[in-house]
């Protein structure tokens, strides 16, 4: 069996350690005052990708939107085993929500060409929308597993998962292709590869103006590739008025800082009566039932 | 998340300044791999920033995956159940990452499948594991079995057994130690036959054996029948099978996770490694010089991981109404452990340096044969510092970690005696570095001859001519007079011209001169950076009054100790 694979990741700004300026005026994160960083739940995505084909056999491509400097994160993927690397950058990408990331991505993904599954993180700790993924899927027009923290099995036509509820979990196959969304309960992703880190360390993004060459699908293991290719809005075909700002309804109105404060803290007896009388307290503030 | 790499800024000092030129052009041998494999370096910068990426590897895996599991991995241990071994959970999935991250053959050449990294790069890595959990460097550390088959295995072993222990799918093991041959290995018994076709068989005991349950064994025995002393002694090679029975595995004081086991080889078939009677002299000289290195970095990765918990409580810890680092009494013993660690620290990376432009020397000569003319006085000369450098760093190192744990419990008082904190479990994994692998004491008996046949001095004098010292003039100043403390004190004991009477300064002599060596190279790096040059500082000032007290007492002593023992014990 020979799966072709296709992970989406995310370079964001590290949202663990935020301080005053991470947000400007206008209402746009201040990138400057945060260390970009790996989007956790896509690493989590990179592994399922790089461990289903250490385990059935196959590609993984990984695919990222961004700036230029996003092309760290593919490097990211390349230490850690992926086999080809997309950058998809474009002036006319900048300023995307969730509805013109997903086009763009979709173009890529046509552009690609066949494949079998697309793993990505359920979310990003940029903007915790979790929409890029499904939205993703709806586009391509395959289905979608969200939610997943383990494969459980795979044949050629098809995958298992177990994904997470509200209330449990539920056991769900799916046939290929399909696009699978990945919590960080899935696993523990791995760390990068010693001879990987010095082959890829000095790799450089290449414009693909020609031919977009299939070659990629033939790398194999411990093959190398030359370098991270670089796609813009014309080479995926995508129509500029989708893209980027143009391309997304979502408008950022207003921006607040919240400043957690504990007032009127009060401290609830662990018994039937201190939560009963909790319980009233908050039924008769209409804030529950 | 900690990077064991990144946050260590003296390991980063190091690797900024460190002189890697003759090694990298010894282990390159001119960057003639560069096409043949897509991470072999293309010049020396490449090198260097392969060595330093890798570094981050490492310090990423062991701040972030080993150490997190350390303490469970302490209290779990290995276990032994029906004849087999089975690693702590922790354990297991740390050697998987560190398979999965292509560290496990860490000096061995790319084409068995190896990276190919000068052992100063290695000791770094070493260091980094154990100060995440000492014990994974036990097994980490075997990679030297690789490194022993490499230098001294044949080509058709070497094809066989090298790219396994590269690919993580065997570790070794060194089976030397037996019940009545522990730090004189010349007493080994078990005994191996020659059997038909150049193959042997393997009958006896080995005891204390790290990792016994290896795929792969390096086994010393008996070949010769009849002879009792080490030019008897045949180094094996010996891939486990059904005719090795562990009987036992240790309960230990420290380092849990890594198992010590009891082996009885019952008609175990082997191959010779290399050749007879060099077992012992030879090969398991060449083969405890490395595995000395290890445990000195793993010392020091032991005491930095203390000083860390240490300085950490120190800063959060209040009493009397501000935090106890405030304390000139805390403050004091804050700045000896820090300055006793980077002063060991630079003599590993000074050693280690010596035993790769010794080893690249050699493996430069197996290669080119008609070199041997022009690099035979450097082969001497490296061969005679590493052998010295080696005993000396390991003496000093594993004694210094053991100080350094004390110490941090000390600062952590009562909390610091309970299994709530970590450095009550780096305090038991420290005692072992300075017993295995040669006692403090074997350790002293190694180095003695370098100090005695003036050695040292040479070694001295060659910092004092290559190194411009001018702008730590001051420093420098005292360091000279420390070597000539070092001078009155040999000469004193020659005069002497008594075997017991030098037997009984040895290892005050030996003390003397790795904290004068300490001090050189503490200079040498103060040239470099303000920041040692206070580390300096602070450390030959509490150098002086060590080296004049112990000189003091072989000035002065008469043969009182040696005379009345015999009445006191």
């Amino acid at each position: 069996m020979s799966l072709k694979i296709i992970v989406t990741v995310k370079q964001v700004p590290d949202t663990h350690n935020v301080t005053g300026d991470a947000m400007k005026p206008d209402g746009t994160v201040n990138r400057a005052a945060l260390p970009a960083i790996f989007n956790p739940e896509d690493l989590n995505a990179l592994e399922e990708a790089i461990s289903l084909k250490n385990r059935v056999g196959g590609t993984v491509t990984a695919i990222t939107m961004g700036p230029p400097n996003a092309a760290n994160v593919l490097k990211e993927c390349l230490y850690r085993g992926a086999d080809d690397c997309v950058l998809i950058s474009d002036r006319k990408f900048a300023g995307a929500d969730t509805l013109a990331t997903s086009y763009a991505l979709k173009c890529a993904v046509e552009k690609i060409g066949k494949f079998d599954v697309i793993f990505s993180g359920r979310q990003a700790i940029d903007g915790d929308t979790a929409q890029v993924g499904p939205q993703l899927a709806e586009k391509l027009g395959i289905n979608q597993l969200s939610n997943v923290k383990q494969v459980l099995d795979v044949n050629k036509k098809s995958i298992t998962v177990k994904r997470s509820t509200e209330y449990g979990h539920e056991k769900i196959k799916s046939n290929f292709p399909v696009l699978i969304t990945v919590t960080s309960e899935a696993n523990e992703p791995r760390t990068p590869s010693a001879k990987r880190v010095m082959a890829y360390k000095n790799i450089q993004t290449e414009s693909s103006s020609g031919g977009y060459s299939e070659s990629y699908l033939t790398v194999t293991d411990g093959g190398t590739i030359a370098a991270i290719k670089e796609w813009n809005v014309e080479f995926i075909n995508a129509d500029p008025i989708q893209c980027g700002l143009s391309g997304s309804p979502t408008k950022v109105k207003n921006v607040q800082n919240v400043v957690l404060t504990t007032q009127n803290m009060k401290e609830i007896s662990s018994s039937v009566e201190g939560i009963t009388a909790l319980m009233n307290e908050l039924m008769d503030e209409h804030i529950i039932g | 998340m900690a990077n064991f790499y990144n946050d260590n800024e003296d390991i980063l000092f190091h690797m900024n300044h460190i002189d890697l030129d003759r090694i990298i052009e010894l282990k390159e041998d001119g960057f003639k791999e560069k096409d043949a494999y897509p991470y072999a370096p293309k010049n020396k910068e490449d090198a260097i920033e392969n060595y330093k990426k890798v570094l981050e590897v490492v310090g990423d895996i062991t701040g972030n995956f080993i150490a997190p599991r350390a303490a469970d991995v302490d209290r779990e241990g290995a276990t032994f159940k029906d004849g087999e071994v089975y690693f702590a959970k922790g354990t297991a999935e740390a050697l998987q990452r560190l398979k999965e991250a292509d560290l496990t053959g860490f000096t061995i050449p790319r084409e068995y499948g190896g990276i190919n990294f000068p052992k100063t790069i290695y000791s770094a890595a070493i260091e980094m594991v154990s100060r995440a959990d000492a014990s994974m460097m036990n097994l980490f550390g075997l990679q030297e079995i690789a490194d022993t088959i490499f230098k001294f295995g044949s080509k058709e072993q070497k094809e066989r057994i090298l790219p396994k222990f590269c690919s993580g799918e065997v570790m070794g093991s060194m089976a030397l130690t037996e019940p009545d041959a522990g730090s004189d290995l010349q007493a080994v018994m078990l005994k191996a036959t020659e059997i038909e076709n150049g193959k042997w068989k393997l009958n006896g005991v080995k005891r204390f054996i790290t990792n016994g349950l290896a795929q792969v064994s390096l086994v010393m025995a008996r070949s010769e029948e009849g002879t009792k002393d080490g030019r008897g002694i045949s180094l094996f090679v010996y891939e486990r099978d059904e005719h090795m029975k562990i009987r036992r595995i240790e309960h230990k004081l420290g380092i849990h996770g890594s198992p010590t086991c009891e082996l009885q080889f019952n008609d175990a078939p082997a191959e010779l490694l290399g050749k007879r009677k060099l077992g012992l002299i030879k090969y398991t000289m060449s083969l405890m010089n490395g595995a000395r290195l290890g445990v000195s970095a793993q010392a020091i990765g032991i005491a930095e991981a203390a000083y860390r918990e240490a300085k950490k409580y120190a800063k959060e810890r209040s009493q009397f109404k501000k935090p106890i680092m405030e304390f000139t009494a805390i403050s004091e013993m804050l700045v000896d452990m820090k300055t006793s660690i980077e002063a060991a620290r630079a003599m590993l990376y000074e050693t280690s340096r010596m035993v790769d432009i010794k080893e690249g020397i050699e493996e430069r000569i197996e290669k080119y044969p008609e070199l041997t003319n022009d690099l035979s006085n450097d082969l001497k000369k490296y061969t005679k510092l590493a052998g010295f450098y080696t005993p000396l760093l390991k003496s000093y190192a594993t004694e210094m970690t053991n100080k350094v744990c004390y110490d941090a419990i000390q600062i952590h008082g009562g909390v610091g005696f309970t299994t709530e904190f970590n450095v009550e479990r780096h305090y038991r994994d420290a005692r072992i570095t300075n017993i295995y692998e040669g006692t403090t004491q074997l350790q002293v008996i190694a180095a003695i001859g370098g100090v005695t046949s003036g050695l040292i001095l040479e070694a001295f004098s060659d910092y004092e001519n290559d190194i411009d010292f001018t702008t730590v003039a001051d420093l420098f100043e005292q360091v000279k007079r420390f070597r000539t403390n070092i001078e009155v004190a040999i000469g004193h004991v020659k005069e002497k011209n008594d075997k017991l009477f030098t037997e009984y300064h040895s290892a005050r002599l030996v003390r003397m001169s790795s904290d004068t060596m300490n001090c050189y190279l503490l200079c040498k790096d103060a040239i470099k950076s303000e920041r040692k040059k206070a580390v300096a500082k602070a450390y030959i000032a509490k150098a002086k009054g060590r080296i004049e007290n112990e000189l003091n007492y072989i000035l002065n002593s008469a043969n009182e100790i040696l005379d009345l023992h015999s009445v006191i014990i």
